[in-house]
């Protein structure tokens, strides 16, 4: 086994800015522990010249694998292109930045491989000549150094965890591979696809931003999410599953497949705070969150957790913000 | 249709958690809980049992010392029919490869149409165990879904991607994890709750299953943690209870942060 390879992610036909952060992070790593890195891109229709480019990323080598059934967003037919590369290229370590596709494409080549698989790694260690991870873990209140005990280490990296240098030039020999796929990864078919609306207002600009969760109980509890951001110089913010629930637009949805926002202030209300939502949130200034379930994790990694009825306390906080001037 | 829906008891979310530092394992002890998460597989089994399938079973399946026995009844109690745990201490340790294994031969005991999974776990925030079992069981595979349509020998899932929504149609047998957007769960009423302990119950060990104990536990694991440190950052949560004036609260500290004037 030798080498570290990095699952590239192609988003709107370029390659993800998290895969190419991982990628130079890769890079790092593998200075340090004497292996060099390989970038494998999957999709349909891919543009070599386009691929080179990730020579400036920090990838000896670009593996493409190239097919129609690499081109919906799936993540089993990629779990088959890995899984040729891995045959040609025996590497020691499989690496992706967390997105909805390459979590469940290195699950599967886990499995696969019969690997040990690292989530929501946070740093890329280098210990001796092994690669040792840190996972954060019990809300973020502690660093686990995780390592692998077999030939084949597995790491998807927490979503927004490295980012890419602007502007790098470089380039590395692209060679194709040709999967060969298994009936079950082609047992999902995409039949639909909506481009998510982005528009309305940009709260990535917002120093404070106030965030409506599904424990508003309906889209009517927005008004007064609203009515508080209002009060505070700020913007509204929403969950994917209010979102998704259409009790809110797309452009206010904070997280792993909405925005990353980092305000000076963020109020979560009635927000339970899932991993998909914490990543797009967690580098805000100071985090407030009310739930009326004390077990919400987002109590994990808020400054202030306050357990009551936030149809009590959002007007309240409001009317007396607007009292302060 | 039959349905089978991982669970997990995870830790209460709101009592002290902390790591043994001779093994580096999650401490459990203490109070425990049906990870919240799961709660929504469980509704979209009984949605499609009250729906669309009426003749539908569905089955709770567990990996977890016997104290977990609570959360599977806690499942149960929400509409599942029957529950198949495995408990054994072998098991104890067990990574997420491990546990894939453990789920995915307590699966494969029976034929079931559709496996569901909570979008993750609260505790460790794993995310991929669904991606595990669909590949050990080589099944096909859709996490993240929105919703769930039941046809004939397929499901059809709608699912928020980072580019906007996609539909995905998924033949069956397959894997399935849930969002937390796809439905709000209904707690059990109080005769469901006592009816749970009376539902048919399995406990199995490994060796029921033809697992090789070496494979699994913390003899199996493909993870190894050395150590543990304290991340830069984020101090403690200072957690407080409305007694009414919990605005005040929020302004005076956000005062003290200087976060308002």
């Amino acid at each position: 086994m030798a080498g570290i390879a990095v699952l590239c992610e192609l988003q709107g036909g370029q390659v993800a800015k998290g895969s190419l952060g991982v990628l130079e992070e890769a890079a790092r790593l593998g200075a340090a522990i004497g292996e060099p890195v390989t970038a494998v891109v999957t999709g349909s229709g891919l543009d070599d010249a386009a691929l080179a480019d990730l020579g400036a990323h920090g990838a000896a080598t670009v593996i493409a694998a190239d097919d129609p059934r690499l081109g919906a967003g799936l993540a089993q037919p990629v779990v088959d292109a890995c899984a040729a590369a891995q045959e040609a290229g025996q590497y020691r370590y499989w690496l992706a930045g967390a997105s909805i596709m390459t979590a469940d494409a290195m699950a599967g080549l886990a499995a696969r491989l019969g690997a040990g698989i690292v989530i929501d790694a946070v740093e890329l260690v280098a210990d001796g000549s092994d690669l040792v991870t840190r996972r954060s873990g019990l809300g973020d209140s502690v660093l686990a150094h995780c390592g692998f005990a077999t030939p084949v280490g597995v790491v998807v990296t927490r979503a927004n965890s490295f980012a890419p240098t602007e502007g790098a030039t470089g380039s590395a020999p692209v060679e194709r591979i040709q999967p060969s796929f298994r009936s079950w990864s082609e047992g999902v078919e995409l039949v639909g696809h909506e481009d998510a609306e982005d528009s309305g207002p940009d709260i990535g600009a917002a120093d404070v931003l106030v965030a409506g969760g599904r424990g508003l109980g309906d889209a009517g509890g927005f008004a007064m999410i609203e009515d508080c951001a209002a009060a505070f110089g700020g913007a509204v913010a929403a969950t994917r599953a209010v979102v998704d629930a259409g009790w809110y637009p797309y452009s206010a949805q904070v997280g792993q497949t909405g925005k990353t926002v980092s305000p000076k202030l963020y109020i979560a209300c009635g927000i339970s705070g899932a991993i998909q939502h914490k990543v797009g949130m967690q580098g805000s200034g100071t985090i407030v969150a009310i739930n009326k379930d004390k077990n919400a994790p987002i109590f994990d990694y808020a400054d202030l957790g306050v357990v009551g009825d936030l149809h009590d306390i959002v007007p309240k906080l409001a009317e007396l913000v607007r009292a302060r001037g | 249709m039959r349905i089978a829906i991982c669970v997990k008891e995870v830790p209460d979310p709101s009592a002290e958690k902390r790591i043994d530092e001779g093994t580096n394992r999650l401490v459990r002890a203490g109070e425990n809980t049906l990870n919240p998460y799961d709660r929504h597989a469980i509704e979209a089994a009984v949605r499609i049992k009250e729906g669309p399938a009426p003749d539908t079973e569905i089955t709770v399946v567990t990996v977890g010392p016997e104290s977990a026995a609570r959360s599977v009844d806690r499942a149960l109690a929400q509409g599942g029919d029957r529950s198949v745990h495995v408990a054994d201490e072998a098991a104890a340790g067990s990574d997420l490869l491990g546990t894939a294994r453990i789920l995915a031969a307590a699966l494969r005991r029976d034929q079931y149409d559709l496996i569901l999974l909570g979008q993750q776990a609260a505790d460790a925030e794993c995310y991929v165990m669904a991606g595990l079992v669909a590949e050990l069981l080589e099944l096909p595979c859709v996490t993240q879904a929105a919703s769930i349509e039941v046809g004939d020998g397929s499901v059809t899932v709608k699912r928020q991607v980072e580019t906007g929504y996609d539909t995905v149609r998924a033949q069956t047998p397959c894997v399935v994890s849930v969002s937390d957007a796809i439905n709000d769960p209904r707690y059990p009423p109080l005769p469901a709750i006592m009816g749970a302990k009376k539902k048919p119950h399995e406990v199995l060990a490994l060796a029921d299953l033809g697992v090789d104990p070496a494979s699994v536990g913390a003899a199996g694991a493909g993870t190894r943690v050395g150590g543990l440190s304290k991340p830069e950052g984020r101090g403690d949560t200072v957690l407080i209870e409305d007694d009414g004036t919990a605005a005040e609260k929020i302004i005076e500290f956000l005062v003290e942060k200087k976060v308002v004037a």
